[in-house]
C-alpha cells in the first residue's frame, strides 16, 4: 500500500517528461474515464519503419492515472507499433512497480487503452485492449 | 438525549476491525452504505436457521412462519415513516428500483408527450435517469429546480416552474452531495396546489431524520435499507393508497396475481400487486430489526448527534488551507461533507486517506450533473452516522494534511 503513492509516481505527476501535444503528429487518440472524469490524449510520431520515435500525452486526472501515462509514453520511444499493440496490463504495472485494486486499475490503464486504440487506429477504445 | 457512541459502536462488529495491522477503520461512507449492528446480523441468521421459507402461498408452520415475519417487516417500516396502513408500503430491491417503479407504472399511466416533470438539479441519478428514460420514450417534458452557490434549492425559480402546471415534481429530501436538506412540505404543498404529483427521495433523510409521509403529504417517497443499518437487497416505496390502487402492476410474476390463465391473469391488490416473484424475505427481516435499533435509539437523538459531528466537521475543515466544502451551512445540512483539496485528485485524497484506514468515497457520487454544475469533475466525500466521533474527524483532517504533506 505504501508503495502506491511511491516517490516515482508523485514525482511524474508533479514533473512530468512526456506532457505535451505534439504537432503535426502520426497518431492521435484520447479518451475519458467516465467514473472519475479522467482524461488522457496521446499524439505519436513514427517513422518509415513504424517506429515511434516522439511520444506525448496530455490530460488531467489522478496522479496514478497522469503518472502511468507519463511512464508509458517514455516506455514505447523505440518501440515498433507491433510491439505497443502487444502491451498487456501486466507492462504498464511492471512500468507502475505497484499493486492496484479494482478501481484504481482503470485509472492507470487508461492511457495503455487509449495508445493501443490509437495505434490500431479504432475509432473507440475499448476495456478489451487491456485485458 | 445524547448518544453513549462508545456503547453503541460496540454493537457494530466491523467498526471494531483494524483496516490492516495496527490501522483502525474511521469508517466515513455511510453515505454509500451503513454498517451493520449485530442484532440486524443475528435477525437474518435466525430467519435462515430457524424459519425459513417461501411467503404467502404454504400453509406450514415455517412457511407461516416466514409471512409473519415478512409482513410484521412492513409493519414496522410503515410505522417508522407514520404511513397510515402497511399496506401502503411496496419492498422493492432499493430506492432506485423504488422509483423506477414509478416512472413505469404511474409515469406510463399518467404521463404524456409534453407533460412537464420537474426535478433538481442535485438529485441523484436514480432520480434522474428513470425520468430521463421516460422522456425519451414519451416525450415527457423535463425541467429543473437550480442549485444556487450555497448548495440550496432556487425556490424562486422552483415557483416559476409550478406556473408550468407540472405533473410530477420529484426532489430528493436530503443530497446525498451537498447535505442540503430542502424544505419538503412547503415544497410539497405548492406543488400539490397546481395539482402535480410529489415523489420524495428520501434514501438519506429516512436514515436520519424522523419523516412522517402524513405531516409530509409526500405521494411517493422512496428509501433503501442498506443505507439505515439494514442489508442490501432492500428497499421501500411508499404510495398514498389511491395512487397504488390506480397503478398498473410493475413486474409480471407470482404473488402479484389474484388469478391467472392462459392468456389473461388478474392483479393482487397492493402491495402484492408491485410484488412479483419471491423477495428478499431474509432482508425484510433484518430492515425490520434495523428499525428496532434505530427506534430504540430514536431518531431525534440521531439527528442531533450527527448536526454536532457535521457542524465540527466543518468547522475543523474549514481551517485547512486549500479545502473547499461544497454545500450550505451547518443548519441546513445532514451529515454529509463533500470537498476539494486544491491541485489534489479526489481519487488520490480518498487513497491517500485509506492508508491511515479512513473510509471516504471519491468521484461524483452518482450526482454528475451537480458536479458539472459547481464546473468540477469529482469530489472527495464524508459521511457521518450515529456511530461517528468527533475523534473520527480529527482522524480525518490529520489525514488530510498527510495528504497535502505528500503532494506538497
Amino acid at each position: 500500500m505504501e508503495d502506491l503513492y511511491r516517490e516515482i509516481i508523485i514525482d511524474r505527476y508533479k514533473n512530468p517528461q512526456h506532457r505535451g501535444h505534439l504537432d503535426p503528429h502520426d497518431i492521435q487518440f484520447e479518451d475519458d474515464n467516465p467514473l472519475c472524469g479522467d482524461h488522457i490524449e496521446v499524439t505519436l510520431r513514427t517513422d518509415g519503419d513504424g517506429r515511434i520515435t516522439e511520444a506525448a500525452f496530455d490530460g488531467k486526472g489522478c496522479a496514478i492515472s497522469q503518472a502511468s501515462a507519463d511512464l508509458l509514453m517514455e516506455s514505447v520511444v523505440g518501440k515498433s507499433l507491433e510491439q505497443v499493440k502487444s502491451l498487456g496490463r501486466q507492462d504498464l504495472l511492471d512500468l507502475l512497480g505497484i499493486e492496484l485494486g479494482p478501481v484504481r486499475l482503470k485509472c492507470a490503464l487508461l492511457s495503455l487503452k487509449v495508445l493501443k486504440a490509437g495505434v490500431y487506429g479504432l475509432g473507440e477504445s475499448s476495456d478489451a485492449l487491456v485485458e | 438525549m445524547a448518544l453513549d457512541v462508545a456503547r453503541l459502536r460496540s454493537a457494530f462488529p466491523i467498526l471494531v476491525r483494524e483496516v490492516r495491522p495496527g490501522v483502525p477503520l474511521v469508517y466515513l461512507d455511510s453515505t454509500a452504505t451503513t454498517q451493520k449492528p449485530l442484532s440486524v446480523l443475528a435477525a437474518m441468521d435466525e430467519f435462515y436457521r430457524h424459519s425459513n421459507a417461501n411467503i404467502h402461498r404454504g400453509v406450514h408452520t415455517l412457511a407461516e412462519e416466514a409471512t409473519t415475519l415478512y409482513e410484521d417487516a412492513r409493519r414496522k417500516v410503515a410505522e417508522f415513516i407514520h404511513a397510515p396502513a402497511a399496506r401502503q408500503v411496496i419492498f422493492t430491491r432499493n430506492a432506485s428500483e423504488a422509483i423506477n417503479l414509478v416512472a413505469y407504472s404511474w409515469g406510463r399511466a399518467n404521463l404524456a408527450s409534453g407533460d412537464l416533470v420537474v426535478l433538481t438539479e442535485m438529485e441523484h441519478h436514480s432520480n434522474l435517469v428513470p425520468w430521463q428514460m421516460l422522456s425519451a420514450e414519451r416525450g415527457v417534458e423535463l425541467d429543473f429546480i437550480p442549485v444556487t452557490a450555497d448548495g440550496l434549492l432556487d425556490l424562486d425559480v422552483y415557483q416559476a416552474l409550478l406556473t408550468r402546471t407540472p405533473r410530477l415534481v420529484a426532489f430528493t429530501h436530503m443530497s446525498n452531495v451537498l447535505g442540503t436538506i430542502n424544505p419538503l412540505a412547503d415544497m410539497v404543498r405548492q406543488a400539490h396546489a397546481v395539482g402535480a404529483v410529489v415523489l420524495v427521495d428520501a434514501a438519506q433523510s429516512v436514515p436520519h431524520l424522523p419523516v412522517d409521509v402524513q405531516a409530509l403529504d409526500a405521494d411517493f417517497l422512496v428509501f433503501s435499507a442498506h443505507k439505515m443499518l439494514g442489508p442490501t437487497g432492500i428497499g421501500a416505496l411508499y404510495a398514498k393508497a389511491g395512487l397504488l390502487e390506480a397503478m398498473p402492476p410493475f413486474l409480471g410474476g407470482g404473488d402479484m396475481i389474484k388469478t391467472v390463465h392462459l392468456r389473461t391473469f388478474v392483479p393482487n391488490d397492493p402491495p402484492h400487486k408491485f410484488e412479483a416473484g419471491t423477495p428478499a424475505i431474509a432482508e425484510a427481516v433484518g430492515f425490520a430489526a434495523a428499525i428496532d435499533y434505530l427506534k430504540a435509539v430514536g431518531m431525534e437523538s440521531v439527528a442531533a448527534h450527527e448536526r454536532e459531528i457535521v457542524a465540527y466537521a466543518l468547522e475543523r475543515l474549514e481551517e485547512v488551507p486549500g479545502v473547499r466544502v461544497f454545500g450550505p451551512t451547518a443548519e441546513h445540512k445532514g451529515g454529509v461533507v463533500a470537498f476539494t483539496l486544491e491541485g489534489i485528485h479526489p481519487h488520490d485524497v480518498a487513497q491517500i486517506l485509506d492508508r491511515d484506514g479512513i473510509a471516504v468515497r471519491a468521484g461524483h457520487h452518482c450526482a454528475q450533473p451537480l458536479h458539472e454544475k459547481f464546473g468540477i469533475l469529482a469530489t472527495t466525500r464524508a459521511s457521518f452516522y450515529l456511530y461517528n466521533t468527533k475523534e473520527e474527524v480529527d482522524r480525518l483532517v490529520e489525514g488530510i494534511y498527510q495528504v497535502k504533506k505528500l503532494f506538497g
